[in-house]
């Protein structure tokens, strides 16, 4: 499919990937997203930051079709989040790998592209951009984590999404390999895909063309990280983020004051955010 | 339904099998095993001239309830992984359509259930004399719809557990009941009014029922395409059943 073609079906707007209007969604009786309103343009990549519990996982859950809303509207590209005929072109790797542990790294980047009619130069080609071509036929549960997570994104690579939503794709990989995959984004972003990527490490924003700053399920600022930097009065990102919420805190919502750290702490690539919903 | 999809689900459940060597035993060879312990245990019955041997009955049942178990277990467990892991949500975040899936894994369970009633039927057969007057044919025939319906039944159970420990104790209570009513320990006209009528809505009463026509008419019989049918309609609702059970958007 060519990329005019794209544009032409996402109609009027069709530099808009992803918009939200008013987005609620309330998981068991929590309230995790509280009226988000925001546009992510294509071709871009989009950084998703907020502490743990922000309500990250739940945002890209909507917009990729799996979440139930509470009230609001999801679109991506022009149609409404979920849309059968957007599961060619929107792509989800989710923050623990879901794959098949008992497949090779190949058997399980095939099944998934036999999805989108993609055959063995498809999936072989995924595997070489996530750096697998040596471990290709081993089986995916003898890999370490952080090959793992790229077996599972090499699932998703292999369909060509026109929008790619990655949550903290680089949790578990070391520097260098940190570094590729940011290229790697970044060159797709060239080509015309749009990237929603998550992160709690406020370094990575650094990477991005824009960033989504959330917090609480509400959007704390869209902004780029130039800006991020000069409104947080600092050129350490998260420093900036920090000084933001501070400064949101001081005039807004004085009772969350005391869980400012909770943006420092580490949170665990083993433990998914998946399970803490049921 | 799209074939693509659906062969490559069924391509890939096999794929799994293959990597499993403990699993293809489970289903190749134990069977197997079981109809020779099964024989070994009425080896020294004694009985009137005329009156068919009780391994002919038995041995004949257990084609039929081999296969439903084994696949109920195998399958379950198998779909659990499948909500647990992620794979599932992911899989419905593509273009594959539900029937694709639960046929895919329906196509690739049966291909095993046709192998290995194959090996049963012949080792009852051939090495045991196992006396019947209609096809052996038939008997792998109703083997693999059993089958297919401990395939479709684990699908939709699969549904209602969150762990491989609750996975499996749906065994006792879906099941054992089966087979307990069946017709395989008390023949089904002389259990109590309720057991009977219990019995009488069970898949796998239909299935041995069909056996036992098979046992005893050398042609097939109306009654035994009527089990059959019913059985498939059976299979057929479970897994619509089945395929209520996966949702592409949760709470």
């Amino acid at each position: 499919m060519s990329h005019s073609a794209v544009a032409a079906l996402a109609g009027p707007g069709g530099d808009v990937a992803v918009a939200t209007k008013s987005l609620h969604v309330i998981r068991g009786k929590v309230p995790v997203l509280r009226g988000l309103d925001f546009a992510i343009p294509t071709g871009r990549i989009t950084g998703l930051l907020g502490p743990s519990g922000s309500g990250k996982t739940t945002l890209m859950r909507a917009i990729v079709g799996v979440q139930k809303l509470g009230s609001g509207s999801v679109s991506v590209l022009g149609l409404p989040a979920g849309h059968p005929s957007l599961r060619h072109r929107v792509g989800y790797v989710t923050q623990s790998p879901s794959v098949y542990p008992d497949l090779t790294v190949e058997a399980n980047v095939r099944y998934f592209g036999a999805m989108h009619r993609k055959r063995r130069n498809d999936a072989a080609e995924a595997i070489a951009a996530v750096g697998l071509e040596q471990q290709s036929r081993q089986k995916t549960a003898d890999l370490s984590g952080g090959q793992l997570s790229r077996v599972s994104l090499a699932c998703a690579l292999v369909a060509r999404p026109r929008l790619l939503v990655l949550d903290e794709p680089t949790v578990g990989l070391d520097p260098v390999l940190r570094a590729d995959l940011w290229d790697r984004f970044r060159s797709m972003a060239e080509a015309g895909t749009t990237l929603l990527v998550s992160s709690h490490v406020m370094e990575e924003a650094s990477h991005c063309g824009s960033l989504l700053l959330l917090r609480e399920g509400t959007l704390l600022a869209q902004l780029t990280p130039a800006e991020l930097s000069r409104r947080g009065h600092s050129t350490d990102l998260e420093k900036a983020f920090l000084h933001m919420i501070r400064e949101a805190e001081g005039t807004a919502t004085p009772e969350g004051a005391p869980t400012v750290d909770g943006t420092a702490t580490a949170e665990s690539g083993t433990t998914p955010e998946r399970t803490v919903r049921s | 339904m799209n074939p693509v999809m659906m062969l490559a689900t069924a391509r890939r459940v096999l794929d799994q099998l293959r990597h499993d060597p403990r699993s293809i035993a489970l289903i190749l060879v134990v069977p197997a095993l079981l109809l020779t312990a099964v024989y070994f245990l009425f080896e020294n019955e004694t009985l009137p001239p005329g009156v068919p041997r009780t391994f002919d009955r038995v041995g004949l049942m257990m084609l039929a309830i081999f296969p439903f178990v084994v696949m109920f277990l195998v399958t379950s467990i198998t779909m659990l992984r499948e909500r647990t892991s992620g794979t599932l949500e992911r899989l419905l975040t593509t273009p594959i359509h539900k029937a694709d899936l639960l046929f895919g894994y329906a196509v690739a369970f049966s291909i095993m259930a046709a192998l290995q009633s194959l090996v049963a039927t012949a080792v009852a057969y051939w090495i045991f004399d196992l006396d019947i007057k209609g096809s052996p044919a038939l008997v792998v025939m109703i083997a693999v719809i059993n089958a297919v319906l401990g395939v479709a039944l684990g699908l939709l159970c699969s549904a209602f557990a969150r762990t491989e420990f609750q996975a499996v104790q749906f065994m006792p209570v879906v099941v054992v009941p089966q087979i307990l009513l069946c017709g395989l320990f008390v023949a089904r006209d002389r259990m109590n009014e309720v057991l009977e009528s219990i019995s009488n809505v069970l898949p796998l009463t239909f299935s041995v029922d069909a056996l036992q026509e098979i046992a005893a008419n050398a042609e097939a019989t109306d009654r035994l395409w009527l089990d059959t049918g019913i059985m498939l309609a059976i299979v057929l609702g479970v897994l619509v059943l089945a395929s209520l059970t996966l949702r592409r958007q949760t709470a």
